[in-house]
């Protein structure tokens, strides 16, 4: 019976692993973990009450790591590694269940995550009710989302058009302070205020753009990453205007077509005769990001279908060969720049009106590589693996805020937030390994005669000039 | 050239200086429309560096490059034109372009000169189709109202229809039809030959510049190459101007050939009349003994 042959036999596998071997390996490997967590976990500098500058030694906590890096391989080497082993030899027959599981899946994976954003909040208050909604809502939802929206943003940039952006968040900042400073000095509405934002942060898109449509590569990298410096820097600097490093507080609420989201008489709980509960506002104010985030995916998605669409891709194929066929480069990349800027300058605007206070924290370089992150690590170009990206990105660090449970192995003072960067590190390396193209590598073509096929990921250029 | 034969783009008087190194050295000759004009010469002869100035990609250092769309009486607004300074003149009959005045994406756009690269330059990871919408562009994009329109969905369906029309007509005239879902990089070397060809012809050129067209193809792909070259010559009223060192290739299907040597125009005229000229021989060819050698040594000076 051939079947009886392929079935695992794991004593037979058992017998056939190098158990000192695998010991030697994990040693090694807890010894390597050792030095490389010694400087980044061993020590902790810390202020002593008199505020001197103090080096302490984490020994427990070093080598509970440690223990963790080599147990972790040890069991790694004689369970999962000999069963890989042996799914390798086995003869593949994809079989039809599994196939037209894969077809339905891929059918039906964004109609229902779709779905499933739109019911989010009722969902929520359905499971956690009033009182703890406000945190999966805002914390989760608006978060989350907000990144997706610029991941699309930069996507058009860095995925489309190929011109690799370091500077994006000035563009975030420009529409987060276009809407504070119009509505505190003015009193237009969110709504009047959003295209406008979207609109001044364009304008700084083609003025950008202006200066590096000749520069490729690493010199564009560079001259993008000064100007996100640049206006982060007179954010601090231009006091009489943006209040510094103080920032800008009291900015205007969105409100519902004109009814606040408070407890007044004429408050929304109020209209509609509900108890008042600020979960109304984060509720409206997720809607709202949802909306604009799928709108960027809409125009993106037609955008790639139109000629400029083509013409973007094609500029990061090959720029040469753009203008041989009449192709106008600078208006091209502009346009590239001022899309994106624009979809920028709506989350800021967004951001400002959700967060009521904005300063020029809110503005780093990490906001920049944050994005570009999502981008890189979602796949150039694809919609789908942005959104996962930002979801796993964001969502990731907002959930290191729930996991207790770490601190009966760790010990009580142990802080999982303050390890975000390192698991962010962590996470960029394993995708670069396992995924070098990211999460959705692949190219879906925006046209075809026949038949759809999508083009592997080897074929596309990354562009970046 | 025949007497008959009424020029499509003249060059007159072309320099092309790099820093201390004359590329090509006061180089005047004429495309004649409805022909296959040839540019042949030895490696490093600065046949590319005449294309790149005609195309736009380089500036010349001197001299004047001119081409007429419509009726050939635009040639008498020529000196006129230079010395107002303007990048072409447009009548009722046409229009007068100089295109040493014209950045490259105006010369393909305006002056609708297409061209194909001596190192193939596809968009491979964009598929056969998209390749060819690509070349489009220009009027795709007046269809989709510049983007606007196309955004809400008006009025650029029918456009697009039209465009993938005119990209199946040159996939089967190509034979890539069944390949035109394939990304342009998965092709083999001959059919990215095609391709290219394919997508210059789909932005509706008047002169076609083709860099080495047929390098790297076998006997029988060449073959097919020349009958491609041929019908774009004769029924899509194309001219070509070809850069080709196949002589399989330049003697059977060129109308008139001109031949550089170290930038400088050695020869100018029919297949038969190249392939009987001494320099030419000397220069490119090859010469059969010592004794012409030294013969052709004499003559051009050495």
């Amino acid at each position: 019976m051939p079947g009886a042959v392929a079935r695992f036999d794991f004593f037979g596998v058992l017998k056939g692993i190098d158990f000192i071997g695998a010991l030697k390996d994990a040693g090694l490997t807890a010894l390597l973990a050792f030095f490389l967590l010694l400087p980044l976990i061993g020590f902790n500098t810390f202020q002593d009450i008199h505020n001197e500058l103090t080096l302490a030694a984490r020994w427990p906590l070093l080598f509970k790591f440690v223990a963790i890096a080599g147990v972790g391989r040890l069991a790694w080497l004689i369970t999962i590694a000999p069963w890989l082993e042996w799914r390798a030899l086995k003869p593949r027959e994809p079989s039809a269940t599994a196939t037209r599981l894969r077809a339905v899946f891929a059918r039906w994976f964004a109609p229902s995550a779709i779905g499933f954003v739109l019911i989010y909040p009722a969902l929520v208050l359905l499971l956690v009710g009033f009182t703890g909604a406000a945190k999966w809502v805002d914390n989760f939802g608006i978060q989350i989302l907000i990144y997706v929206m610029l991941g699309f943003g930069l996507n058009i940039v860095v995925g489309l058009a190929g011109l690799l952006d370091l500077g994006y968040v000035a563009f975030y900042a420009v529409g987060a302070y276009s809407y504070a400073l119009l509505a505190k000095t003015f009193g237009f509405s969110f709504f009047t205020l959003l295209p406008l934002a979207g609109c001044l942060a364009a304008f700084w898109g083609i003025l950008l753009g202006f200066p590096v449509l000749r520069l490729r590569g690493d010199y564009l990298a560079i001259v993008t990453l000064a100007f996100g410096e640049i206006i982060r820097l007179v954010l601090i600097n231009w006091v009489p205007v943006t209040n510094g490093y103080a920032g800008i507080s009291g900015i205007p609420r969105p409100t519902f077509f004109g009814i606040p989201f408070n407890a007044d008489d004429d408050g929304f709980a109020a209209v509609f005769g509900l108890e008042f509960s600020p979960i109304y506002r984060t509720i409206f104010l997720y809607y709202v990001i949802l909306a604009l985030a799928m709108l960027t995916a809409f125009v993106t998605v037609r955008l790639r279908r139109l000629p400029i669409g083509r013409a973007w891709e094609a500029l990061r194929e090959d720029e040469i060969a753009c203008r041989s066929l009449g192709i106008n480069t600078t208006n091209t990349k502009l346009t590239a720049f001022a899309m994106g800027a624009m979809f920028a300058g709506f989350a800021g605007s967004f951001f400002a009106a959700r967060q009521g206070f904005i300063s020029p924290e809110s503005f780093t370089f990490l906001e920049s590589a944050t994005i570009l992150a999502i981008v890189v690590l979602g796949g150039m170009g694809s919609q789908i693996g942005v959104a996962i990206a930002a979801i796993a990105m964001i969502g990731g660090t907002e959930i290191l805020r729930d996991l207790d449970f770490l601190k009966y192995y760790f010990g009580q003072d142990f802080d999982p937030t303050q390890y975000r960067m390192l698991l962010f590190g962590f996470a960029m390396v394993a995708i670069m390994v396992w995924r070098p193209r990211g999460l959705i590598s692949t190219r879906a073509p925006s046209v075809f005669l026949k038949e759809r096929k999508t083009i592997s990921a080897s074929l596309v250029k990354e562009g970046h000039g | 050239m025949g007497a008959a034969a009424e020029p499509l783009l003249t060059v007159e008087h072309l320099v092309m200086r790099f820093g201390g190194l004359v590329a090509v050295h006061d180089l005047s000759f004429a495309a004649a429309r409805g022909e296959i004009t040839a540019l042949i010469g030895p490696n490093g002869a600065g046949k590319t560096t005449v294309f790149n100035c005609i195309t736009g990609f380089y500036k010349p250092t001197e001299g004047r490059i001119a081409l007429v769309h419509g009726a050939p009486t635009l040639w008498n607004e020529l000196d006129a034109l230079t010395r107002r300074g303007d990048r072409s003149a447009q009548t009722a009959d046409g229009a007068l372009f100089l295109l040493e005045r014209m950045p490259d994406y105006l010369v393909a756009q305006k002056a609708r000169i297409a061209r194909t690269f001596q190192n193939i330059r596809l968009f491979a990871g964009m598929t056969v189709l998209e390749n060819l919408l690509v070349a489009q562009h220009n009027p795709l994009m007046v269809a989709s109202g510049y983007t606007l329109l196309g955004v809400l969905g008006i009025g650029y369906r029918g456009a697009e229809r039209a465009a993938i029309d005119k990209a199946r007509h040159w996939l089967e005239l190509t034979r890539l039809t069944d390949r035109a879902d394939d990304p342009a990089g998965d092709l083999p070397y001959g059919a990215q030959r095609r391709l290219e060809i394919a997508r210059a012809m789909c932005t509706d050129p008047v002169l076609l510049c083709l860099d080495e067209p047929a390098a790297g193809l076998n006997p029988r792909e060449s073959a097919d190459l020349n009958a491609l070259i041929t019908s774009i010559r004769d029924d899509h009223h194309t001219s070509v101007l070809l850069i080709e060192h196949d002589m399989s290739v330049v003697m059977e299907i060129s109308d008139h050939i001109v031949v550089l040597d170290y930038g400088v125009k050695i020869a100018d005229g029919t297949p038969s009349a190249i392939r009987n000229d001494a320099k030419v021989i000397a220069a490119y060819l090859g010469v059969a003994d010592e004794r012409a050698v030294e013969a052709v040594e004499a003559e051009v000076g050495l």
